[in-house]
């Protein structure tokens, strides 16, 4: 009886999960906040409320993680991480200083402490760089001059992301200063030995790994990514540390192979994921926080927007280039409600959830119209001038 | 002359590949992203915007392969008039094998070019494909372009040879 209910309620989500998706391909958005949407109401409170997956989709939320930043660190390789950090580092601390700062200071301002701030300072910092690679291949951006640059901001967040996310674990934990500290040199400590045995000794990793079957090819990279993620959460690290260090480990064809080989799963268990967040959350806690929500997603929007401007100005990007890699690092996705999911998990501040949800879904939906409705207009101005 | 004048600017795309760009004595930007996965872009950059890619045109291998044919074949004829106008006393000239050549459908080898004449056979152009350094047992057939190099007379010994045998 059990089971039956588990499947009905399962293939009930991922059935429309599906038609959601499509829904998303037709209209040209990111699906993301469309499964968000299904999350709130699944939810408590929602319309359609769980009885019994619950469970299940807990932990495939946190394999959906798992995955997300495995693949993620597989589409790097070590080598390049070091060149992007080298070049482009003055850039990323302007990023990185823009972007948290309105998050940080939305907490503070409404009085959820210092905890909360840092948490949002994360939510509102990280650009998805799933849904800015496909406004890039959308909009045919890719070939631009000013998309390296994009790119190599990318990359410096989701190694910033590797720093924050242990931090943010630490802190979260609730553990003391001195505890505190430890903890934090201890993730440090890991993430550096982890990313120098990647640069160093990538090739013995992978030679363990490499398999002409597929099957074992899966096997292996998966196995390997849940016992480090796994491992790494015990270190107070975080689990998504873990699964993004093994990604930067492998690379060349074998990361492009795993790749292949995860990206169904990733895209089933993330999708799980968002839902999972947006199960967490009661749609009614949100419309309070909906003028939040707003302002912040526009004042993020606008530093994003400087950003771009900053970062392509300083590689010799001309003014039309220049709003375009604002405007491409502009949505937020996956990486925001990540750092939101650990926060609520750990017991935050109640409105931090909805918060971090309206925010996400307006500009998960909004960044990537904005590239699309905003492109005729550059193009314009580029004329003219 | 050769690839030296043109200066290709090569750019990392973490997480897609690599750019390989550079700008037309005309002004024109155009760029090749190639992806990891082995797609790739011919990219034309804008004239008035010249960050902005106006045309990217996706290339698989075949067709890539192909428009190297396309735009190399003439080159490398160019290259070798470059390079005996550079090296004194030395041409490069472009002989077609007729129909009613006795050598045509027959073995390069078998004309014996080099042993008679000292003059070498450095290319074989067919339908606009250029067959650099071809082997002995290459096959001629009429309507092939034959590129040899070697002294004036020498060369023009050459053409006899493909001629009347």
């Amino acid at each position: 009886m059990h089971t039956a209910t588990l499947f009905i309620e399962l293939g009930g989500i991922v059935l429309a999960l599906g038609v959601l998706g499509a829904l998303a391909l037709r209209a040209g958005i990111s699906p993301i906040p469309l499964y968000l949407l299904a999350g709130l109401a699944f939810g408590q409170g929602g319309i359609l409320p769980l009885a019994t997956s619950e469970d299940f989709i807990a932990v495939g939320a946190e394999l959906g993680v798992v995955l997300l930043l495995l693949t993620l660190g597989l589409e790097y390789n070590a080598d390049e991480l070091v060149t992007s950090l080298r070049g482009n580092a003055r850039g990323g601390l302007v990023d990185l200083v823009l972007n948290a700062a309105p998050g940080a200071v939305a907490a503070v301002v409404l009085g959820w402490g210092p905890v909360a701030a840092v948490a949002m300072a994360g939510v509102t910092y990280a650009t998805s760089s799933g849904i800015t690679a496909k406004v890039l291949s959308d909009l045919g951006w890719i070939g631009n001059r000013e998309t390296p640059v994009v790119l190599s901001l990318l990359v410096f967040e989701d190694l910033t992301m590797a720093l924050y996310l242990p931090i943010l674990t630490a802190i979260l934990a609730g553990v003391s200063l001195m505890g505190g500290a430890i903890t934090v040199a201890i993730a440090l400590a890991t993430v550096s030995v982890v990313l120098l045995v990647a640069l160093r000794y990538g090739r013995w990793i992978e030679a363990f790994v490499a398999s002409p079957n597929s099957e074992v090819l899966l096997l292996k990279v998966m196995g390997l990514a849940l016992l480090v993620a796994g491992v790494a959460q015990q270190l107070q690290v975080s689990a998504a540390v873990g699964a993004f260090l093994v990604g930067i480990a492998l690379s060349g064809e074998l990361a492009h192979e795993a790749r292949a080989l995860l990206i169904p799963l990733r895209d089933l268990f993330a999708a799980v994921f968002f839902v999972f967040f947006g199960l967490q959350t009661d749609p009614a806690a949100i419309w309070p926080m909906a003028g939040t929500a707003a302002l912040l997603a526009l004042i993020s929007m606008v530093t994003k927007l400087a950003t771009g401007v900053y970062a392509a100005r300083r590689a010799g990007i001309a003014r039309a280039g220049q709003a375009r890699a604002g405007i491409a690092l502009i949505p937020r996705g996956e990486f925001n409600i990540v750092i939101a999911g650990l926060a609520v998990a750990a017991g935050a501040h109640p409105d931090l959830g909805p918060l971090a949800a309206g925010y996400v879904l307006i500009l998960a939906a909004f960044g990537p119209l904005a590239a699309r409705l905003l492109q005729p207009l550059i193009a314009v101005v580029a004329r003219r001038a | 002359m050769g690839r030296g004048s043109v200066e290709i600017e090569q750019t990392a795309l973490p997480g897609i590949g690599l750019k390989h760009e550079f700008t037309t004595q005309s002004g024109r930007r155009v760029a090749v992203v190639s992806h990891r996965g082995g797609r790739r872009d011919l990219v034309i950059y804008d004239r008035h915007d010249p960050d902005r890619a106006c045309e990217a045109i996706q290339l698989n291998d075949e067709e890539a392969d192909a428009l190297v044919e396309l735009l190399g074949a003439p080159r490398i004829v160019q290259r070798l008039n470059a390079l005996h106008r550079e090296v004194e006393g030395l041409v490069s000239v472009q002989l077609p094998i007729l129909p009613d050549s006795p050598y045509a459908e027959r073995p390069m080898g078998d004309a014996r070019v080099r042993t008679r004449t000292g003059a070498s056979i450095v290319a074989v152009v067919r339908g606009g494909q250029v067959h650099a350094s071809p082997n002995p047992d290459f096959p001629l057939a009429s309507g092939d372009v034959v590129v040899v190099v070697g002294s004036p007379e020498s060369t023009s010994a050459v053409a006899d040879i493909l001629t009347h045998g």
